[in-house]
């Protein structure tokens, strides 16, 4: 079986996050990580390969595929502490101003390209990243490979070459099936994410990448980045802090202020 | 000139509008000439509703055969249809998690722009322009769309729901029926179960929509009932931390956060909420935050714009109390 997951590095949700002149996401080395909701596709594909053994392991393959420039590549070691097997880094500076459709492009087209060394099984991604917390690239993942899309896995089972998910909606459970290969995407819900042993770590960091270009992938550098971009960011600034008074100490009169405070404000 | 039509995706069509699909339509007023469109057959309350915000043409977005809308693709292919008969410059949905699914997939479908969780939208001459607010609402970012065709999800409270002065004299409904293709029909849907309301709330707005939202987490030590009281003197909904959801305190439709529901409220209240990082993403964009908790190192209070040190059980039903007595005295005055 091969399992592909497109994972994301993005800036961490601790860190002071910010954009460039140009309106782009600043991604730097220093506070760039995987996006943490790629951990749990990460661990869903394991578990797949993991399932018929530890000896047939090997005759199995986790690729985690990432877009981005050098520093994506950082998303890439921590896929690989984490048990995933291939890494390939699409990386042309043509890419760089890609809205979701380009990203989209740019994914499909690596697992396009992984698919002549051999069938793909499966698709997984987290179900957003939290940058941007768009949650469509999946769909559009589906869309430009023309595979079914079963989204939002909050539980997620494979067999038989059919794919069950079953996605916890605002107010509503579905459950979804659909034949493989398939563009899956899971939840936090869906599992809990292993930590990294120490053998995977050592390994990790002098770990083969593979790294392709546009050209590589079949792309024309107006297929995607600035030049297809079907929205531009033309302003981005932060937000002034709000003003904060100190808290009230309840001496048993809390709740009153409280009331008084949204009243006073014209805030019922 | 003839102004620009300005599709709407209403979500509840077959029963009444939520104020999330008049905020749309409003909305949809100042960019243009509004056009309703839905996946079921409008209600005859919801068509009076659309006809009171201006809309004169209902399209209903049917597939052939017995797919269902709750697919996806099939959805997507059906909104193209309907995109394509009104010629519509703009489409605007609430941002749901399916609706995002459904616009991003139509948007890929007809080559349009698409800008996800705006807080608002807007012309700026003659291009589209989606305002955001990202970062856990630390920065706010404007999305110029540089296609025929713009494509938007907008978030609750984005304005509020006022309809024109003139309303349409009367709505044509049209259904458009679209075949759906054989990717769209290769997932099926093998059950789909509607959950009852967050803790028995009935009456209750939706919590992604609702303009008072009160929340409870680790505090709570389990027991939702003073949140429940005031977000009911509030008229408001009811939430949670992900560590609330996790314990089984409450139902998971009530986890606010990144990977929960996004809320924008015009006064968010945090009941024994510590403001975990997850959480705040999901709520940083409230008009005004409210905290209240027992730590009064409480680092949710960093980012409230007022805040009680207090017990949870002392503060709440006071606060719920002077609120309706307030409500009360002011129903008085008005009557």
């Amino acid at each position: 079986m091969r399992i592909v997951v497109p994972v994301k590095h993005v800036p961490d949700i601790h860190s002071d996050r910010s954009f460039t002149e140009e309106g782009r996401v600043a991604r730097g080395v220093e506070n760039g990580t995987l996006n943490e909701l790629d951990e749990n596709a990460i661990e869903c594909a394991l578990q797949l390969v993991e399932a018929a053994g530890p000896e047939h392991r090997a005759a199995h393959e986790v690729i985690v595929v990432t877009v981005g420039p050098t520093e994506a590549e950082g998303a890439l070691r921590k896929a690989f502490q984490l048990g995933a097997d291939t890494g390939v880094h699409v990386t042309d500076p043509a890419i760089g101003g890609s809205d979701v459709f380009g990203t989209a492009t740019a994914v499909a087209a690596a697992i396009r390209k992984l698919s002549e060394s051999g069938p793909i099984d499966l698709i997984i991604t987290g179900m957003a990243a939290l940058d941007g917390l768009g949650s469509v690239i999946p769909s559009l993942l589906a869309a430009e490979l023309e595979l079914p899309q079963l989204t939002l896995g909050t539980r997620f089972e494979f067999s038989d070459g059919m794919v069950e998910v079953t996605r916890e909606l605002d107010g509503v459970t579905e459950v979804i099936t659909a034949p493989a290969p398939a563009v899956v995407s899971v939840t936090d819900h869906v599992n809990t994410p292993r930590y990294p042993n120490f053998k995977l770590i050592m390994a990790a960091r002098t770990k083969e990448i593979i790294q392709w270009s546009l050209t590589d992938i079949a792309l024309n550098p107006n297929d995607v980045g600035e030049a297809a971009a079907r929205t531009h960011v033309v302003k981005s600034a932060p937000r002034p802090p709000r003003d904060i008074t100190p808290p009230v100490v309840d001496k048993g009169d809390g709740g009153l202020a409280l009331a008084r405070y949204l009243i006073d404000n014209d805030l019922i | 000139m003839t102004t620009p039509n300005i599709l709407v995706l209403l979500d509840t069509a077959d029963t009444q509008l939520t104020s999330a699909g008049l905020e749309l339509l409003t909305l949809a007023n100042t960019l243009g000439t509004p056009v309703a469109v839905s996946f079921h057959e409008p209600s005859a309350t919801a068509l009076e509703q659309v006809r009171t915000y201006g809309v004169s043409r209902f399209l209903v977005a049917a597939l052939d055969g017995d797919i269902s809308p709750h697919i996806t693709p099939a959805a997507a292919e059906a909104l193209a249809g309907v995109v394509k008969e009104t010629t519509a410059r703009v489409v605007l949905a609430s941002p749901t998690f399916q609706n995002k699914e459904v616009v991003a997939r139509l948007a890929h479908a007809i080559g349009a722009g698409l800008v996800i969780d705006t807080v608002t939208v807007g012309f700026e001459g003659d291009d589209f322009v989606g305002y955001k607010r990202v970062f856990a609402g630390s920065w706010d970012i404007d999305c110029k769309v540089v296609t025929d065709v713009a494509v938007a999800t907008v978030r609750a409270n984005a304005v509020i729901p006022t309809p024109p002065a003139q309303p349409a004299a009367d709505v044509q409904v049209e259904t458009v029926t679209v075949t759906p293709s054989a990717l769209a029909t290769s997932v099926s849907l093998v059950s789909r179960t509607v959950h009852p309301p967050i803790h028995g709330g009935v009456g209750r707005p939706r919590l992604a929509e609702a303009p008072y939202v009160v929340a409870g987490g680790r505090g709570t030590l389990g027991d939702f009932s003073q949140v429940e009281e005031l977000a009911d003197a509030l008229g408001g909904a009811v939430g949670a931390t992900r560590d609330a959801v996790d314990e089984g305190w409450i139902e998971h439709d009530a986890q606010i956060g990144q990977t929960g529901v996004t809320v924008a409220p015009r006064v968010y209240i945090g009941a024994g909420i510590s403001g975990a990082p997850h959480h705040r993403g999901g709520m940083q964009a409230s008009g005004v935050i409210v905290s209240v908790n027992s730590d009064p190192d409480c680092p949710l209070f960093e980012i409230s714009d007022f805040a009680v040190v207090g017990e949870l059980q002392d503060v709440l039903p006071q606060a719920a109390a002077a609120i309706r007595e307030y409500k009360a005295s002011q129903g008085e005055a008005s009557a």
